[in-house]
């Protein structure tokens, strides 16, 4: 397969799996803001959803007033914003327009549709909250069809490793940033109202409320929140079952150049598989996060070089 | 009206007269259908190409306008025994293009004995320099033509133009054959047609005969300019279709006197690359250093033999209005036989007596840029006003020997779905003939329908539509 292939698919899957983290993300910020809370906590909170995405030099630039309809705004329909719901929609169509040849026709049909539709859906009187369900169901959609229509070949790992890649990314994101709004709260075994409405709005933006309560049946305490967005195989969007997925797909696509990739990646699973909630909280979540994103970061420069962007011959 | 060819119904003074023998079956079939029918498949049709994405950028209407070819449900029918009348014809004149080709990049006979002047060669903006006396595999330079095909008269036929650069138009031909099997299987039930559907397995075969020597197991690509040309589904069509990679120019490179492609896997050797792109774009290195759509260094490896490109690098050459007039006699140098298609009788505008005659004709002729495709830059007479009569008039004192002129011909039509039912339209003809080791060709080719009322364009980029073209097999 063509490295400019891979490159197109492999951020096709990136985009659509940002628009749907993103539209989660707003649609929690949104129920959250609905309850009793002062103006300077509703104030930081949308900080903190811009800083999730590292946008807020870029809002302050274009915006006077930090308010939700400002914030909804240039991260769900602004188009100068290329990390806005609305560009990322665009750029996995692009994507998928390039190489449409390799995509099956009902993937391609899904990617094009939501595109032709989204004019329509981002009218400025619609309510958020459906718009942010249309994304996550066009987005689960989009999923669903690549798995029961694609064949199982590198195309598909690609797919694969730009969506896994991403969500890793993106739940390390969720966690760090409401870590820092309340710090204090990560080590206590029970939490004031305000906290537990933090910690369960969380878990609802990565579609955790409900696993939690079947995994642990017990009251929602920060250590467990963490423990199971990092260290739970079988939560889909934890660390470690995004990156098992990863070092899977890296096996799978495996040349001359890419070992160093795949041991970075192997290392990166293990040091989840391995990990006990404690000692990290001990060693603090923030540092333990931080660094995960900055591995993630790098692993994505090894994948562009080592397969999508290879340099000279 | 009825002043021209038919294909449906023979001519009986000022009326329609019968139906034409290969025409009979389906025109009984056609009356038996009822209009909701007919319309629910149309919309069927129309429906099932958008979906798919089978369309076509139009330049200069705004970036990224995407539109539909129409697509009329009544087919072009043409008997057997004259497709096989054509496709001699077609074969002996693609022969003779090839050779001529060769010849001006080698030894230039046809110039030494006089019949065409070294000028009309050397001033061709096709013609390519770096390719004198450079030996290309089979001595084959145009490995896909397209040759434009009208019926005038009482239907002759007649070669329009001999499209050897970047012919487009093959998908259209197979998305078209394809939707009529969909919407209408019971006429092919009863019709012996002809298939054309195994043309990609056939242009792969004719592109790996031609992959330079010694190599085994030839590796093909598609090169297309990328997702913003006008035919990009066609490029990604054909690759998909042959099983091979389409690439742009950035997904390839030149090192060690060979061309590779970049891979997941590390670089690919290529042998032969199926370009969809000009002579001009190809090598930055070579011809237009502003292209960032090339591969720099890829004429060096393809002058050393190392890689295929089809078609070759100055085929162009033989596919310009103003060597156009010469084919015939390019038949007869080379191949010592009689041309078995007609040409259309051309006016030379650069010699003085050709250019006196156009001038006081203009009301009545075709004029077209020498260099000029796609139906843009020409003058229809008979359909101008006197404004644009005039304004071509002072391009032609300016610059004669950058146009030709012909008689406007009458060319045959076929009856087509228009907005108040059925009306017969202008239609020509584009059979794709590939020339490798053989040359060979489906049955038919793409036919092109001007769906204006007395228009004599078809080309897609200024509003024609296209039909499915059967061959019936006796």
């Amino acid at each position: 397969m063509l490295s400019r292939t891979a490159d197109h698919l492999y951020w096709m899957a990136r985009y659509t799996e940002r628009a749907e983290n993103i539209a989660r993300m707003l649609d929690v910020a949104v129920q959250t803001s609905m309850l009793p809370q002062s103006q300077a906590d509703t104030e930081q909170a949308w900080r903190a959803m811009l800083g999730i995405s590292e946008l807020q030099q870029a809002f302050d630039a274009s915006h006077a007033e930090l308010n939700e309809t400002n914030v909804l705004a240039f991260m769900a329909i602004d188009p100068a914003n290329p990390s806005s719901i609305v560009s990322c929609l665009t750029a996995a169509r692009e994507n998928a327009r390039a190489v449409r040849g390799v995509l099956t026709t009902e993937l391609w049909e899904t990617l094009n549709g939501t595109w032709l539709e989204l004019p329509a859906r981002v009218a400025p009187d619609g309510d958020p909250s459906a718009f942010f369900d249309w994304v996550k169901h066009r987005c689960h959609l989009a999923r669903g069809v690549a798995l029961g229509t694609m064949l199982a070949d590198e195309a598909m790992v690609f797919i694969h490793l730009g969506t896994f890649l991403e969500r890793a990314d993106s739940t390390a994101r969720i966690l760090d940033v409401k870590y820092h709004a309340v710090k204090e709260s990560v080590t206590a075994e029970l939490l004031t109202q305000r906290e537990f409405y933090y910690w369960a709005a969380l878990l609802r933006s990565v579609a955790g409320f409900e696993i939690y309560r079947k995994v642990y049946r017990d009251t929602i305490t920060p250590a467990r929140v963490a423990e199971l967005l990092m260290l739970r195989a079988d939560m889909p969007r934890s660390l470690l079952a995004c990156m098992e997925q990863v070092v899977s797909n890296l096996k799978a696509v495996r040349n001359d150049v890419s070992s160093d990739t795949e041991r970075q990646a192997g290392k990166m699973q293990a040091q989840l598989q391995f990990a006990r909630i404690e000692d990290i909280l001990e060693a603090g979540l923030d540092n333990t996060l931080s660094r995960f994103m900055q591995d993630v970061y790098d692993l994505g420069n090894r994948i562009s070089r080592d397969f999508l962007v290879p340099l000279g011959a | 009206m009825a002043n021209f060819f038919n294909e449906m119904t023979a001519f009986a003074g000022s009326e329609d007269g019968p139906v034409r023998e290969h025409y009979r079956e389906f025109g009984a079939w056609l009356a038996r259908q009822s209009d909701e029918r007919i319309e629910r498949k149309r919309a069927e049709a129309d429906l099932a190409f958008r979906r798919v994405g089978i369309t076509f950028a139009v330049y200069g209407d705004g970036a990224g306008t995407e539109r539909l070819i129409p697509f009329d449900t009544i087919p072009r029918i043409i008997p057997a025994h004259e497709w096989t009348a054509l496709q001699a014809g077609l074969i002996q004149r693609v022969k003779a293009l090839n050779m001529f080709v060769h010849d001006i990049y080698h030894d230039q006979n046809i110039i030494n004995a006089g019949i065409i002047p070294a000028r009309q060669i050397y001033q061709n903006a096709q013609y390519r320099p770096e390719m004198q006396g450079i030996d290309v595999v089979s001595d084959i330079y145009a490995h896909i033509a397209g040759v434009d095909i009208v019926r005038a008269g009482e239907g002759e036929f007649y070669v329009l133009e001999d499209n050897l650069r970047v012919p487009s138009g093959v998908s259209y031909m197979l998305e078209d054959r394809k939707m009529m099997m969909r919407l209408f299987p019971d006429l092919f039930a009863r019709h012996r047609i002809a298939p054309v559907e195994h043309y990609p397995d056939m242009l792969l075969e004719n592109l790996r005969s031609v992959a330079p020597g010694g190599v085994n197991d030839p590796t093909v690509v598609v090169m297309t300019p990328g997702m913003h040309n006008s035919a990009y589904f066609e490029h990604a069509f054909l690759a998909q279709q042959m099983g091979v990679e389409l690439v742009e120019g950035k997904d390839l490179f030149v090192n060690a006197n060979a061309v590779w492609m970049r891979t997941i896997r590390g670089p690919k050797r290529v042998d032969v690359i199926y370009r969809r792109l000009d002579d001009d774009f190809l090598d930055p290195l070579a011809f237009r250093s502003d292209s960032s759509l090339g591969v720099p260094g890829l004429l060096s490896v393809y002058r050393a033999g190392r890689v295929t490109l089809a078609n070759a690098i100055g085929t162009g050459v033989a596919d310009d209005k103003s060597i156009y007039p010469f084919v015939p006699d390019m038949i007869r140098f080379y191949l010592s036989e009689q041309p078995l298609l007609n040409n259309v009788p051309t006016w030379q505008c650069r010699k003085p007596e050709d250019l006196a005659y156009t001038l006081a004709h203009l009301h009545e002729l075709v004029v077209k840029e020498v260099h000029g495709a796609g139906g843009y830059g020409m003058l229809i007479g008979p359909a101008s006003s006197k404004a644009q009569i005039e304004d071509f008039r002072r391009r032609l004192v300016a610059k004669p020997d950058g146009y030709i002129a012909q008689p406007t011909l009458a060319l045959s039509a076929c009856p087509t779905y228009v907005e108040n039912g059925i009306a017969p339209r202008h239609i020509d003809l584009r059979p794709f003939v590939l020339s490798g080791k053989t040359i060979s060709m489906v049955p038919g080719g793409l036919t092109r329908v001007a769906l204006e009322e007395g228009s004599l364009v078809v080309n897609s980029s200024q509003g024609g539509g296209t039909k499915d073209t059967w061959i019936l097999e006796e």
